[in-house]
C-alpha cells in the first residue's frame, strides 16, 4: 500500500473516548504505551466518571483518556487534543471543548444516528454544526460494522464482537501516527492468547482491519510522525502510574529498612490502586489487610507499626477524614506509618474521580490537640515512588507518622520513567532497640538528640516490656502523666522532632533563575503543568521561575532566600489558596497573589501562561 | 523482671508497678486478679515467654487493663482495640495478643472492628467486660443496658432493645464465647486459659458490676456464692447440664426450646439431661444457651462455644509462604524490571 504524506510532528495529543464500557482507558494506555517503545516522551490523564456503566449513549457515562506523545520530554498530557476518537455522539459533546482549532475527529459513523444523537442531548440532528465543528476535519469510519464484518468468520457472540471495535479505532490511529501493530498484538497475546485464543484473534483482527482501513482509505490526508525524544536520558525505561509508583516506593522503602511492609486499608477512589498493587506483592512478603473500614485501616496499621512491620495506610479525602482521631494517636504513640491521601475533589464525597488539592488544611490541621506530623506532597507519576519512600525512611528514622499527598491527577496519570537502581537508594536506619539497657532501666520515651526520635522498641524482644497510648505520656518513662508541665513540654518535643526534620530533607530549590520578575510557586501534582507554563515563558525571555515544593511540613531551608528576590509571587493550586494562606503564615514579610482553581480539572497551560503573562504586564506597567 | 528458659512465671511477673485507679469495689479488681493467676498458666501450657504478652484496649475502664499488666501494652482509642489488635497479630503471629475491652467500647463505638475480629477468626483474645453501663462518662446507657433502663440519658427509660454479646459473636460466626462473673475468679481464670489455647478469634464475657452506676446490676443471679450457684449453670465441654447448690436441676431440650427440669421429679433421671457439646459446629444450641434469660433460666456461663476453624493470621501467613515459593520476583530491583521495559540509547 502506498503511504500518505508524512509530516512531522514534535507533539500529538490524542483524546480517546466513549461509553464508559467502551475500553477507552484500555486503548488509550496500549497507544501510549506503543509511543512510549519508541523512546517518545508520554504523559498521560485518564478522565472518567464516577459511576461504573451509566446509562449507555449519555453524556453522564463518557469516559475519556488523554495521551500526548512528544519528540521531547513531556510534562503534561497536554490542554487540548491534536485528534478526538468519540465513540459515539455523547462522546463528542462532552469532548468537543477539548479540541484544538485544527483538531481532526474520528467518530464511529454507526452511532453517528438520530436516537443517537439525541441520547447525546443535542439540541439539533446535526451535532458537527451545532457544535461548531465544520471546519474541522472529520471522519465518520462505520467503526461498528466493519469491525463486525472483520469478525464475520469467527464463532463469536455479538457482544464479543462490539467489545473490540475499541482496537479498531485504535488501528486507525496507529496508522495515522506511524505507529507499529507490535506492541499491541504482544499485549493481546499475553493478556488473552493462552486461556482464549478466540477473544485474542477477534481483537488482533479488529486491530488490523482498523489500521489497515485507514491505509487503504488514506482515511486522513496525512500521517504523522513523532520521533523518539532525544533529550530523554540512557537508560531501561517502563511506564508507570502513580498509583503503582507510590505502591512500589514503600516495597522499596521496606526493602531498604528490613521491615516487613504491612497495608492496612478500605477501598477508596483513587487511592484503591496502591492497595491492589500491594496486594499482589506476596511474593516480595508484602502483608495487605483489606479492612472493614478506614479507621481499621489506619489502626491496623498503627498495630502493624507498633508490632516492629513499616505499617501504611491508602486513602483519599473522605477517608482521611475518618482517620484523623487515630492519625493523633500516632503521634502520641511515636510510632513510624505512613498515611497516603490521594486527593479528589471535595468537600464530602465531591467528585471521587476528579482532581484536587484541597486536602492540605486538613493534613496540616485536621487532628485534635497539637498534633503535628510531617506532611509531604508528590509531584508526578514517576516521582510518587521516591516520595513514598522517603515518607518511609523519614517515618522510620524520625520515629513520627507522615503524611503523603498525592493526586487524582498524578495516581492515575502515567509517563515513562527511567528504571531506578536499589542500590542508588539509601539504606534506612530505623532506630530499633534490640536490647534492654540495664534491668528495669528501659525508658520508652527517651530520645536520641539529633532527630528527638524515641527508640523503636518492638514487642517480643525480651526485657523491653512498656506500655504506650493516648493518655499524655512522661517525658522519659512514657507512663501516663497528668502533670500540666510534663504536658507543655510533650507538646513542645513532638513539635520540635518534627521541625528537626528539616535538617533531614533536601534544601528548596528553583528551576529557572534565581531572581527574576515573577516566582511561580505550587506544590504536588501541578508540577508538570507549571513547569511547562514557565519555561515556555522563559523561552520567550521572560523573567520568571518556579518554586515547587515536595515537603511541606516542614518547610525546607531556604525558602525565605528564594522568595526574597522575585518581584512578586504567585502561588497557583487547585483549591482555594491552602499553600498560599500555610505561607503567609510562615513568612509574613512577603506579598502573596493567588491563582486558583477548583474544577475537578488540572490546570491548563494555556491558562497559566495567561495568568503569568497579566501579572508580568501590570508589574512592567506599574 | 522473669528470666527463666522453662516458661516457669508467677502472677508476680505479670503484676504491673502502676497504681490502681479504679473504683474502690469495682468488679475489674477480680477481673485483673483472674488474668494475672491465668498469665503464668497460658504460659506453660502453651510455651510463651513473657514478652510475647500483649494487651491492647481502647477506652472505658476496662480499657486501663494494660497499665496494670506487666507486659507489652497499647492502650488505644475508643473502640479500636481489635482493629489495632488485628493489625498486631497479622505483623507479628508469634505474639500472644489480648483486647480487654467494655460494652460500649467493643459493641457501639467498636461494634463494626469487633464483628469483623470475630468473622476474619484472628487469633486474639478479647475480654469484654459487660456491666451494661458507661462508666468512665458517668452514667449513659450502654447497648447491653436493657429495655427501660433509667440512666443519666435515659430519664424516662431506654426505648432501645439491648445487645446479648453471645449472640452477636455467634451470629458473627464466632468459633469461641466463654461468659463469667467478676466475682468468679477461677472460673474466669479457666476461661482466659481456655479462650488462650483456641486458635481464632476468643471472647470472654465477664459480667462486671460497676459499683458507682449500675451496682447490682447482675445481684439477682450474682449477688453470692450461693444465689450463683442457684441461678447460673457452668458449662463444661462433655459435661451434663446440671446445676443448683444440690446439683439436682438440668436443662433438657424440648423441640427448639431448653427446659430447665428436677431431676428426680416428674421420672426425670440424670441421664435425661443435656451433655454440654461446645465443640459443635452447629451454633442451634450454643446459641439457645447464651440467650437464656434470669430469671426464667439460670445464666449460662463457662466455654459456651470452642470450635476449630482456619484462622486469618495462619491463612494470611501461608498465602505468602506459598505465593513466595513459586515467585519470579526476588527483589525490588527485580519488580522494577518486570513487565513491559525499553531501552533508550
Amino acid at each position: 500500500m502506498d503511504k500518505a504524506n508524512v509530516v512531522e510532528l514534535d507533539d500529538v495529543v490524542i483524546r480517546f473516548s466513549g461509553d464508559s464500557g467502551d475500553g477507552m482507558q484500555l486503548t488509550g494506555t496500549l497507544f501510549s504505551d506503543a509511543a512510549a517503545n519508541l523512546g517518545n516522551g508520554i504523559s498521560t490523564f485518564p478522565d472518567y466518571p464516577a459511576e461504573i456503566r451509566a446509562p449507555q449513549g449519555t453524556v453522564a457515562g463518557v469516559s475519556g483518556f488523554q495521551v500526548r506523545f512528544g519528540s521531547k520530554k513531556v510534562t503534561t498530557p497536554g490542554d487540548y487534543c491534536d485528534v478526538l476518537v468519540a465513540m459515539n455522539p455523547a462522546a463528542l459533546r462532552a469532548n468537543a471543548c477539548w479540541l484544538k482549532n485544527s483538531a481532526g475527529v474520528i467518530i464511529d459513523g454507526d452511532l453517528f444516528t438520530e436516537k443517537q444523537i439525541e441520547r447525546a442531548g443535542f439540541k439539533t440532528g446535526d451535532p458537527i454544526t451545532e457544535l461548531g465543528l465544520q471546519d474541522h476535519n472529520v471522519m465518520f469510519p462505520k467503526i461498528t460494522s466493519m469491525t463486525r464484518d472483520a469478525l464475520a468468520h469467527l464463532e463469536l457472540d455479538n457482544k464479543s464482537v462490539t467489545k473490540c471495535k475499541n482496537m479498531f479505532a485504535l488501528g486507525i490511529c496507529f496508522y495515522i501516527f506511524n505507529r507499529p501493530l507490535e506492541h499491541t498484538l504482544g499485549y493481546i497475546k499475553r493478556k488473552f492468547g493462552v486461556k482464549k485464543p478466540l477473544i485474542a484473534e477477534a481483537n488482533k483482527l479488529a486491530l488490523q482491519a482498523g489500521y489497515n482501513y485507514a491505509a487503504n482509505t488514506h482515511a486522513h490526508a496525512n500521517t504523522y510522525e513523532v520521533r523518539a525524544a532525544a533529550d530523554l536520558p540512557k537508560g531501561t525505561y517502563r511506564s508507570i502510574s502513580g498509583n503503582q509508583a507510590t505502591a512500589w516506593g514503600f516495597i522499596a522503602a521496606s526493602e531498604k529498612s528490613g521491615r516487613p511492609l504491612f497495608c492496612g486499608s478500605y477501598p477508596i477512589t483513587p487511592a484503591t490502586v496502591i492497595l491492589e498493587e500491594l496486594a499482589k506483592r506476596k511474593d516480595l512478603g508484602v502483608k495487605t489487610l483489606q479492612c472493614e473500614d478506614e479507621i481499621a485501616g489506619i489502626c491496623t496499621t498503627i498495630g502493624a507499626a507498633w508490632a516492629g512491620s513499616f505499617a501504611v495506610t491508602t486513602t483519599s479525602g473522605p477517608g482521611l477524614s475518618l482517620k484523623s482521631e487515630a492519625m493523633g494517636l500516632a503521634v502520641m504513640t511515636e510510632l513510624p506509618i505512613v498515611v497516603v491521601d490521594v486527593q479528589r475533589g471535595g468537600p464530602s464525597t465531591g467528585l471521587p474521580t476528579k482532581t484536587e488539592q484541597a486536602d492540605l488544611y486538613q493534613a496540616l490541621w485536621g487532628r485534635n490537640g497539637s498534633c503535628p506530623m510531617i506532611v509531604m506532597a508528590a509531584s508526578t507519576p514517576s516521582d510518587c515512588f521516591h516520595y513514598a519512600f522517603m515518607a518511609g525512611k523519614l517515618a522510620m528514622e524520625h520515629m513520627t507518622p507522615v503524611l503523603l499527598l498525592t493526586d487524582g491527577f498524578i495516581a492515575n496519570g502515567s509517563e515513562p520513567w527511567r528504571i531506578p537502581s536499589m542500590a542508588d537508594y539509601p539504606r534506612i536506619n530505623p532506630p530499633i532497640i534490640s536490647k534492654a539497657p540495664e534491668e528495669g532501666t528501659f525508658l520508652p520515651y527517651a530520645r536520641d538528640e539529633k532527630r528527638l526520635a524515641r527508640a523503636w522498641a518492638i514487642p517480643g524482644t525480651k526485657g523491653l516490656e512498656h506500655r504506650v497510648g493516648g493518655l499524655e505520656k512522661q517525658y522519659l518513662r512514657g507512663s501516663v502523666c497528668h502533670d500540666p508541665y510534663n504536658h507543655q513540654r510533650m507538646v513542645d518535643i513532638r513539635a520540635a522532632k518534627v521541625a528537626r526534620v528539616q535538617e533531614f530533607i533536601p534544601k528548596q530549590t528553583v528551576h529557572g533563575c534565581k531572581s527574576g520578575e515573577l516566582l511561580v510557586v505550587g506544590w504536588g501534582g501541578t508540577k508538570g503543568h507549571l513547569l511547562n507554563a514557565v519555561e515556555d515563558l522563559r523561552a520567550e525571555g521572560k523573567k520568571i521561575s518556579l518554586c515547587h515544593f515536595n515537603y511541606i511540613n516542614p518547610l525546607p531551608k531556604g525558602v525565605g532566600e528564594i522568595f526574597r528576590r522575585f518581584d512578586q509571587i504567585v502561588v497557583c493550586e487547585l483549591n482555594d489558596g491552602q499553600l498560599a494562606n500555610y505561607l503567609r503564615m510562615n513568612f509574613q514579610q512577603f506579598r502573596f497573589r493567588q491563582y486558583n482553581k477548583i474544577q475537578g480539572l488540572p490546570f491548563t497551560v494555556t491558562e497559566l501562561k495567561n495568568h503569568f503573562n497579566t501579572i508580568l504586564q501590570e508589574s512592567s506597567h506599574a | 523482671m522473669p528470666n527463666n528458659e522453662q516458661y516457669h512465671y508467677t502472677p508476680q511477673d505479670f503484676r504491673s508497678d502502676q497504681e490502681i485507679k479504679w473504683c474502690p469495689g469495682c468488679g475489674n479488681y477480680a477481673i485483673l486478679n483472674s488474668v494475672i493467676k491465668a498469665m503464668p498458666e497460658v504460659a506453660a501450657a502453651l510455651k510463651y515467654k513473657h514478652h510475647r504478652f500483649t494487651f491492647v484496649s481502647g477506652i472505658g475502664c476496662s480499657s486501663r487493663f494494660p497499665y496494670y499488666i506487666n507486659s507489652y501494652g497499647f492502650h488505644g482509642i475508643h473502640g479500636r482495640a481489635a482493629a489495632i489488635a488485628t493489625g498486631v497479630k497479622v505483623a507479628n503471629p508469634k505474639l500472644t495478643v489480648w483486647v480487654t475491652s467494655g460494652d460500649g467500647d467493643s459493641l457501639a463505638i467498636g461494634g463494626n472492628h469487633f464483628i469483623h475480629a470475630v468473622r476474619r477468626n484472628i487469633d486474639i483474645n478479647i475480654l469484654l467486660f459487660n456491666n451494661e453501663i458507661y462508666g468512665l462518662t458517668k452514667g449513659q446507657y450502654s447497648p447491653t443496658s436493657e429495655l427501660g433502663k433509667v440512666t443519666k440519658t435515659s430519664p424516662f427509660g431506654t426505648v432501645e432493645h439491648p445487645f446479648n454479646p453471645g449472640e452477636v459473636v455467634l451470629g458473627a460466626r464466632g468459633t469461641f464465647f466463654a461468659r463469667s462473673i467478676d466475682a468468679e475468679v477461677n472460673l474466669t481464670k479457666e476461661c482466659c486459659i481456655e479462650a488462650a489455647k483456641h486458635d481464632g478469634t476468643s471472647v470472654v464475657e465477664i459480667l462486671q458490676n460497676c459499683v458507682i452506676f449500675n451496682d447490682k446490676t447482675f445481684a439477682g443471679f450474682a449477688s453470692d456464692k450461693e444465689t450463683r450457684e442457684e441461678n447460673t449453670i457452668v458449662l463444661r465441654h462433655g459435661e451434663r447440664m446440671i446445676f443448683g447448690k444440690n446439683r439436682d436441676k438440668g436443662l433438657v431440650q424440648i423441640g427448639m426450646k431448653l427446659m430447665v427440669v428436677k431431676i428426680g421429679e416428674g421420672g426425670v433421671t440424670e441421664e435425661d439431661i443435656l451433655i454440654h457439646n461446645a465443640h459443635e459446629p452447629n451454633p442451634g444450641v450454643h446459641m439457645m444457651l447464651v440467650n437464656m434469660d434470669f430469671p426464667k433460666y439460670p445464666v449460662a456461663l463457662g466455654v459456651i462455644r470452642n470450635v476449630t476453624d482456619s484462622t486469618y493470621d495462619d491463612n494470611v501467613c501461608i498465602q505468602v509462604e506459598t505465593v513466595k515459593k513459586r515467585r519470579e520476583i526476588n527483589c525490588m530491583d527485580d519488580l522494577l524490571h518486570s513487565g513491559n521495559t525499553w531501552e533508550i540509547k
